[in-house]
């Protein structure tokens, strides 16, 4: 099979900033390495800068003077687009309207005049690939949604890009197709093994695809790192809040143990070694809704009282309030049924607890 | 409603259709009136006098100059706007700055200034260049400057609704440079526009007569100003004639204008097919396999 032979092309960003006509900064210089074959997503909010960061890489922007872009060590900042061989996926898809779908697919080889036979021949192999073989003849107005992602994905695979860039490839879809072409995707980029950069808002997107996710703020890298690292040890708060669910407690510490309105909590296991920290007389500690265990208050040294309870199937997410200044979100397994107003305690692994600078 | 009510239509109904038939009638009798008064023996005595093609040959034998004039003109316009127009629009549409609107702004005008006044100015700066002015090239700068933001308009409407921003970087990442993009790309999607625009500029340009008064000379009249002349200095029957060719020829324009917004717009309301929720197939289950 020919797309064994993907490249797997390293990248590097060198102090890559971008400044807009305008003066707007959206992106601080930033330096990243990009191994050969990882896909990397980008994450973060709107107006982070994680379409700039891609549009860099791309050839699409140039970066401020002094930025460098390179490909498998090679310099590619001075080139444009078309010469960096790069396949790129849009949120809009950016099909052309004028070419049928095996038109579209094959419009980066006749680009580079590849000839017919091979044409019509990697066209059918790429079109195969992605389950999609049996509509070459087409018309993009033709496609449902799903089937034009498909062949934006077809037609960028298609010129055996160095890079691979996806740009939201999955925003414009419904829930449901997206999490079935997330899987796809997911399953491509491992087959291939091709270097892909990924940008997304979607926190589950970037779990489940990236090998590291960026995570970005305001033209700021937030925090890079593997996505168990990302979720189990956020850098910031900002990390922390942006990603999944977090739960604050504010109290003071005494004598390694967190004082809260609802009780107390130790905060380090017996027989573990903890931090010996000082006392504070306010201090915050996070932790994720799944780490606290629901049990019956008498057994519990912190306890709080159910304002509202949300039956999911598989488990049950309470709010509880009374634990802390804010309300705590829990999650119950179980066919256990809680009513509002409910004493519940809550017993909490002082490992998963997360101290972070704001 | 289109698609036959089964209820009865109430007597509002006859009422509105009598009203229109009554507005259309109007309007179309005065213009039937005349085609048939250029085939008519004698305008005077009525139609008993008898028909007869005589004054549309008399027509083609005293205007056939005209005639091949303003078709030479409206090609020519049309060539002109083509070549400056839709590269002119595709630069306003990628390009947007304050430049450019006001780039846009200022070829609007003369759509909103009266013929007469641009045919004025020209004369008053150019009208000096003997040449130049004696040419029908003189009635061709006019043309050009009356029609091209029209043929602007059509095709920066277009480029505008399909995103050609994103499409040429689509363009340029599967390696095309530019103009392998333009051709490939821009061009052939830009075409209803285009399409519409020429249509548009060819009608405008047979039909313009404010503009083409002012500049004419007796040897560069267009049809419009030999349809002014032939009222002016010949019997009533050739004038009709002439009414009756000019209509021959700008009919089929305006239907070809209609049937090509109409096919637009069938086009646009082509909606995407609904998602394919369970049909299509996941990608090759071998492939998942080898990774797991």
């Amino acid at each position: 099979m020919t797309f064994a032979e993907t490249p797997r092309t390293p990248v590097q960003l060198r102090a890559c900033a971008k400044t807009f006509a305008d003066g707007t900064r959206a992106l601080e210089p930033l330096d990243l390495e990009i191994a050969g074959g990882e896909t990397l997503v980008f994450l973060g909010p709107s107006g982070c800068g994680k379409t700039t960061t891609l549009r860099l890489v791309a050839g699409l922007e140039a970066p401020d003077p002094g930025g460098r872009v390179l490909f498998d060590g090679q310099d590619v900042t001075p080139l444009p687009i078309e010469k960096r061989e790069v396949g790129m996926v849009f949120q809009s898809y950016a099909l052309f309207p004028n070419m049928d779908v095996a038109g579209n697919v094959g419009y980066g080889l006749r680009v580079r005049r590849v000839a017919e036979a091979e044409r019509a021949h990697r066209v059918a192999e790429v079109l195969e690939m992605m389950a999609i073989g049996d509509l070459a003849h087409r018309r993009v107005d033709q496609l449902s949604g799903g089937q034009r992602q498909r062949v934006a994905l077809a037609r960028a695979l298609a010129v055996r890009p160095r890079v691979l860039l996806l740009d939201e490839p999955l925003t414009a879809l419904d829930a449901a197709l997206r999490e079935r072409l997330r899987v796809e995707i997911d399953a491509l980029l491992r087959r291939l093994g091709i270097t892909a950069i990924y940008v997304t808002h979607d926190q589950s997107e970037a779990m489940a695809l990236g090998d590291r996710i960026v995570v970005m703020r305001q033209g700021q890298v937030a925090q890079v790192g593997p996505p168990r690292e990302i979720y189990f040890r956020p850098a910031n708060r900002f990390v922390a809040e942006f990603i999944g669910t977090m739960n604050l407690l504010r109290g003071s510490r005494r004598g390694g143990r967190l004082q809260l309105a609802g009780g107390e909590l130790a905060l380090t296991a017996p027989g573990a070694p903890g931090e010996d920290l000082p006392d504070a007389v306010e201090t915050e500690y996070l932790f994720r809704p799944e780490a606290v265990e629901v049990i019956s208050p008498e057994d519990a040294s912190l306890s709080g009282r159910v304002a509202s309870a949300l039956f999911l199937g598989d488990r049950t997410r309470l709010v509880i309030e009374g634990v802390t200044d804010r309300p705590v979100i829990a999650e119950a397994a179980g066919r256990r049924e809680f009513a509002d107003g409910d004493r519940v305690g809550l017993a909490l692994d002082p490992r998963d607890l997360l101290r972070l600078p704001g | 409603m289109l698609h036959g009510t089964t209820q009865k239509r109430g007597w509002g109904f006859w009422a509105q259709l009598a009203f229109t038939l009554l507005v259309c009638g109007f309007l179309i009798l005065p213009a039937l009136l005349s085609m048939l008064a250029g085939v008519t023996v004698n305008f005077f005595q009525g139609l008993s006098s008898g028909l007869t093609l005589k004054w549309v040959f008399q027509v083609f034998e005293l205007y056939s100059d005209t005639l091949l004039l303003t078709l030479g003109v409206a090609l020519g316009c049309l060539g002109v706007t083509l070549l400056i127009g839709v590269p002119a629009a595709y630069v306003l549409t990628v390009r947007q700055s304050w430049l450019t609107r006001l780039i846009e702004e200022v070829v609007t005008l003369p759509v909103a200034i009266p013929g007469l006044a641009i045919a004025l100015a020209l004369l008053l700066t150019y009208g000096g260049f003997g040449e130049f002015r004696r040419s029908w090239g003189f009635i061709l700068v006019g043309h050009v400057l009356y029609t091209l933001p029209f043929m602007l308009r059509a095709v920066m409407a277009v480029l505008a609704s399909i995103d050609i921003r994103t499409l040429e970087e689509g363009a340029a990442s599967l390696g095309a440079g530019f103009w392998t993009r333009f051709f490939t790309v821009v061009l052939p999607n830009a075409r209803s526009g285009i399409l519409a625009g020429s249509l548009m500029v060819v009608t405008l340009s047979i039909g313009e007569f404010n503009l083409t008064w002012m500049l004419h000379t007796p040897l560069t009249k267009t049809l419009p100003v030999g349809l002014a002349d032939s009222y002016a200095s010949m019997r009533l029957e050739v004038g009709s004639a002439f009414t009756l060719v000019f209509f021959v020829m700008i009919v089929p324009l305006l239907v070809a204008m209609q049937t090509l917004s109409r096919l637009e717009r069938r086009a646009r309301s082509a909606r995407p097919l609904a998602d394919d929720r369970a049909q299509a197939p996941a990608v090759k289950a071998t492939a998942v396999e080898t990774v797991r």
